[in-house]
């Protein structure tokens, strides 16, 4: 093979992988605070793309962007609040089960406010039709955004759980609820601001790709399996693994289309997927104890 | 268990309330109303085609009731949103033609629904128009069945003669893994041949895919002087946008499902240059005025823009075909009557509808020629036809 | 006692004789199109509710054994042999009176394997899929289940959707009727409507009984210990692999066996059998049922689904089993409820009881 259509294939699973570690991301800011999985994460970054192409008639781009995220952070905080709470008490089958419902509910409302038409954002620089070269391979300079973006809500979050008292917080909540109680942090706000924050990334990467790959109203689903794939590779809870899982998904899907037909390449994510839980649950970079889920 | 018992007795009170109530409802209405039924998939994966669909029925019917309806007798429209999905389809079939008693029913918006109630529909002797354009529905021919879309392989064959007038010759096809991109597909590979066009390159990508310059890359590499992307919307827009980001400057053509301004517009700035072939719908303000379409196509775009704010698509327009064609076919046979309605259904000839001129038969329940198709590309974000230019 | 358990399955026998007579007198016999293939989705329910009810293990990939049902059966029974008439294998098959002859609707001579055969062939191969896909997958636990179902789920929808022989996304149509003995058959035609909602309300009460009977065995007892602790019932000596196993393929069973009838009485299938909202509807309707209360599925599935085929929902048909999965979860008191929070009420509850406000 050329090497520029080795590079131009490397860049395509780049644009995937950044994407699918976007939203496993959030799947693990809420796994770590809460011990379970939000079905309804894809959403958030539907939400995200929907409520900023909205938004981007009305105000300038950056701003309707951030306007999209702090909205999305809000939904993701008021579900939480309104209805996982209630059910935070049944077990871990309960709140599967909720948030497949969540997940639906919110996927009909949004057809019900948008329609089913497929909507654009402007690209962030330049527009449909630019194209940067690199090593011989040609893409849109959206690309730069999507991988620059990413790399900076991961570094953020770092931080942001390693230095900051909120983040502190949520990862003594995740360690031992109890404990984190007795020191005097309130579970129930740390699991709010968790689903939030959530939200608010899941938004984001519904945001940063939605030139690229437009958006409409049932993206979140398709995105959301992506994303569960990504985070149980790397080892559910572990945001750089997620990354790095991201990546390489990202590069075997792209690759893959070499031998195996296009519309299989869900497949291949989901063989991958099996694979992953049959034989090594906790995933790549994970720890045994993830791995058994005991807490049930 | 208790509450067991309690649902237990409110679902047979239920159902008892329900078969009650329908079968002692009234018949409303003075003079007894001619019932069409229609399917159409208003919500759900088809929803680009069934929404256009259904709002052109309600506005045809709106309209002929209010010139005085068919043979004096005012028209009841039926519709039932199906949401693409084929068991719906097939009980609202039944309750179409057992329930409501309809005289036709219109539609359904996808070939697989549109299969699975053919066989219900010819048993039971009911028309059915059908607004999907697969191959088996119409052939081979049932008696009461019939399509009004135009065949996939005039669209493909369109496309090859105008490849051939371009002088392109090897070519890279890439299809959704829908019925429609699949059976586009099909005729694409069984034509390629008599036009002496080489397909490089022939993949189906996943309907909701988000990005494909993976498989652009590959058609790149296979050096194909033009791509045929058959699918409806989004990839259409994402294809297009994605060569343009890859700088790949091979042609791009489009099937006919690129037939809505929309599409123009999501795809923007990539969206110049591409050929398609449709119906003549779309540019109907640039035809002559000699041609026996204008003057209706005319009047249903401005009709549909007037009622519904958004411009008309071909799709829309199988539904205003289906009914007019209908209307036509009652009022000739002067019944109801389902065999004297598809009798009159084949002796229709030279009938102007959106999809081209009409003219049936006992062996040709599609009733449409290639000329019914022209080809279009976009030129400063507006349609206009192809001139070869 | 024992009536009391029984009654639901002798209700359903009762109502599958009784009903037609009565919706006739009514002049709504259209009704029985909905009832019937209400029926047989309920049945997929059904076998959904031992495993995740009884048996607690959560399947998002029911709807996927429905559609390697459906698909199985209508494949082999619309394959026309009559170009191959005359291998050793074919006629073979002819002797063993296992071919059926006819003509489809436009004249052409068939000769196709018969129903029984292909719903024989179908069942087997949901219950071989079953045990491969179910030995691995049931030593996940929750979310891990609950995903790798689902993703089982999607790869059994992309593949039928994907391949050609298998009708692609149009799926198979101009499905033969089953002919369960002369004279009497599965299939949607309008004459033999009353007889298939009696099939149908006969094959729910059949596969309703069956379960009844299980809960009430010793295997329901070490399925019930198995929920409520799956630790605590290895303990006990409850080999709980092979009884997850065992209650997985038994669900794949009965929806395979849904999928066959369905699709013989529709007398076609499509991609959608398979999609990953049919199995959240399965999983809806059990959970509206009450998780572990059999004769609650079925009245929920019987009215959800009967509503739903009427196209009473309208546009929101998703939308409302997706409401009723939430409000299902945050209103029904869990009578399985796990952990200290449950038995705390529990406690608390006869001091309520005595007290004066």
């Amino acid at each position: 093979m050329q090497s520029s259509l080795f590079v131009q294939y490397l860049v395509s699973g780049l644009i995937y992988g950044s994407i699918y570690a976007a939203v496993a991301i959030g799947f693990n800011i809420i796994y770590n605070a809460t011990g379970i999985i939000n079905f309804a994460q894809g959403e958030f970054a539907m939400l995200g793309g929907m409520i900023s192409s909205t938004l981007a008639g009305i105000l300038p781009l950056a701003l309707a962007v951030l306007a999209a995220v702090a909205l999305t952070a809000l939904v993701g905080a008021a579900l939480e609040r309104v209805f996982l709470r209630k059910v935070a008490r049944g077990g871990v089958l309960k709140m599967v089960i909720t948030t497949i419902g969540l997940s639906i509910v919110i996927r009909e409302a949004a057809l019900l406010v948008w329609g089913e038409g497929v909507r654009t954002l402007p690209f962030f620089t330049g527009n449909e039709v630019s194209s940067v070269s690199f090593l011989g391979a040609n893409f849109s300079p959206q690309v730069f955004w999507v991988v620059g973006i990413t790399a900076l809500v991961v570094a953020g979050l770092t931080a942001f759980f390693r230095f900051t008292l909120i983040g502190k917080a949520m990862r003594g909540c995740s360690a031992n609820r109890d404990g984190a109680s007795l020191c005097g942090i309130d579970p129930g706000r740390t699991v709010t601001i968790a689903f939030g924050l959530s939200a608010a990334i899941g938004a984001v990467a519904g945001c940063i790709v939605a030139p690229l790959t437009q958006t409409h109203y049932a993206i979140g689903t398709g995105l959301a399996i992506k994303g569960f794939t990504v985070a149980a590779f790397g080892g559910l809870g572990n945001s750089v693994a997620a990354v790095v899982a991201g990546l390489f998904l990202g590069m075997l899907e792209s690759f893959s289309i070499i031998v195996v037909p296009e519309a299989y390449k869900d497949v291949v994510t989901i063989c991958v997927l099996l694979a992953v839980l049959f034989v090594k649950p906790s995933g790549l970079f994970g720890s045994r104890a993830v791995g058994a889920l005991k807490d049930y | 268990m208790r509450i067991g018992r309690i649902a237990k007795a409110a679902a047979f009170c239920a159902l008892a309330l329900s078969c009650l109530s329908s079968a002692f409802a009234a018949p409303a209405g003075t003079a007894d109303p001619i019932k069409i039924g229609a399917i159409f998939g208003v919500t759900g994966p088809a929803a680009y085609l069934g929404a256009p669909e259904d709002k052109t029925a309600r506005m045809v019917v709106d309209d002929i009731n209010k010139s005085g309806g068919i043979l004096g007798r005012q028209v009841q429209l039926i519709v039932k949103d199906s949401g693409a999905s084929a068991e719906k389809a097939i009980s609202f079939a039944k309750q179409l033609i057992e329930e409501d008693n309809v005289v036709a029913i219109i539609g359904p918006t996808t070939s697989g629904e549109s299969m699975a109630i053919k066989d219900i529909c010819q048993k039971a002797g009911m028309p059915l128009l059908s607004c999907a354009s697969a191959e088996t529905i119409t052939n081979p021919v049932a008696k009461y069945v019939f399509k009004v879309p135009p065949k996939d392989n005039y669209i493909a064959e369109w496309l090859y003669q105008t490849m051939n007038k371009m002088g392109i010759s090897k070519i890279g096809v890439i299809a959704a893994n829908t019925g429609f991109g699949n059976g586009g597909k099909a005729q694409l590979e069984k034509y390629a041949s008599k036009y002496g066009i080489t397909i490089a390159i022939s993949e189906v990508y996943d309907a909701a895919a988000t990005d494909l310059t993976a498989l652009l890359t590959k058609v790149n590499a296979a050096g194909v002087q033009a791509v045929v992307n058959w699918s409806i919307e989004p990839a259409q827009a994402i294809v297009a946008k994605n060569m343009r980001q890859l700088k790949m400057t091979q042609q791009l053509f489009q099937s006919h499902g690129f037939a809505n301004i929309k599409y123009v517009e999501a795809a923007g700035e990539a969206a110049e240059g591409i050929i398609f072939p449709c119906a003549r719908l779309i540019i109907a303000d640039q035809l002559s005025d000699s041609n026996p379409q204008k003057k209706l196509l005319m009047k249903y775009n401005s009709d549909y823009k007037a009622m519904f704010k958004e411009d008309a698509s071909t799709f829309g327009g199988h539904a205003f075909d289906a009914l007019n064609i209908l209307k036509a076919a009652i009022e000739s046979a002067k019944s109801t009557d389902a065999d004297k309605i598809v009798a009159a259904i084949e002796g229709i000839k030279n009938f102007s509808g959106t999809g081209g001129v009409f003219s049936f038969s006992g062996d040709d329940h599609n009733g449409l020629q290639m000329d019914g198709i022209v080809m279009v590309t976009v030129k400063k974000g507006k349609f206009v036809p192809y001139t070869g230019k | 006692m024992l009536i009391k358990r029984y009654l639901p399955p002798i209700a359903l026998a009762a109502c599958a004789f009784l009903l037609p007579p009565i919706l006739a007198a009514a002049k709504a016999s259209f009704l029985l199109t909905q009832l019937t293939m209400s029926a047989y989705y309920v049945l997929a329910s059904l076998g959904l509710c031992a495993l995740m009810g009884y048996a607690g293990q959560i399947s998002m990939g029911q709807a996927a054994f429905f559609a390697i049902g459906g698909y199985a059966s209508s494949f082999i029974s619309t394959r026309n042999l009559v170009a191959v008439a005359s291998f050793p294998a074919v006629r073979f098959l002819d002797a063993l009176g296992l071919l059926t002859r006819g003509t489809d609707s436009y004249g052409a001579a068939l000769l196709s394997p018969s129903p029984w055969i292909a719903c024989l062939c179908a069942v087997l191969l949901a219950v071989l899929v079953a045990a491969v896909i179910g030995t691995p997958v049931l030593r996940l636990k929750g979310h891990y289940l609950a995903m790798a179902t689902l993703g089982f789920g999607l790869v059994i929808e992309k593949i039928v959707r994907g391949t050609k022989a298998l009708g692609g996304a149009d799926g198979i149509s101009n499905v033969p009727a089953f002919d369960i003995f002369p004279g009497l058959a599965v299939t949607g035609g309008r004459a033999a409507r009353a007889a298939n909602f009696t099939i149908s309300w006969l094959v729910l009460a059949l596969g309703l009984l069956a379960l009844v009977n299980l809960v009430g065995s010793r295997a329901g007892r070490a399925l019930r210990a198995l929920h409520d602790g799956e630790e605590a019932a290895g303990a006990m000596g409850v080999d709980t692999a092979s009884y997850k196993l065992k209650v997985f393929v038994l669900g794949a069973v009965y929806a395979a066996v849904a999928g066959v009838l369905l699709t013989h009485y529709n007398g076609s299938i499509g991609p959608g059998e398979a999609n990953v909202m049919k199995s959240v509807r399965y999983v809806a309707i059990v959970a509206v049922g009450g998780m572990a209360n059999l004769t609650g599925t079925l009245v929920a599935g019987l009215i959800l689904n009967f509503l739903s085929l009427r196209g009473v929902f309208g546009r929101y048909d998703d939308a409302v089993f997706g409401i009723i999965l939430i409000l299902v979860m945050m209103l029904a008191p869990e009578a399985r409820a796990l952990g200290l929070g449950a038995k705390a009420a529990l406690a608390a509850l006869p001091r309520r009881r005595g007290g004066s406000g």
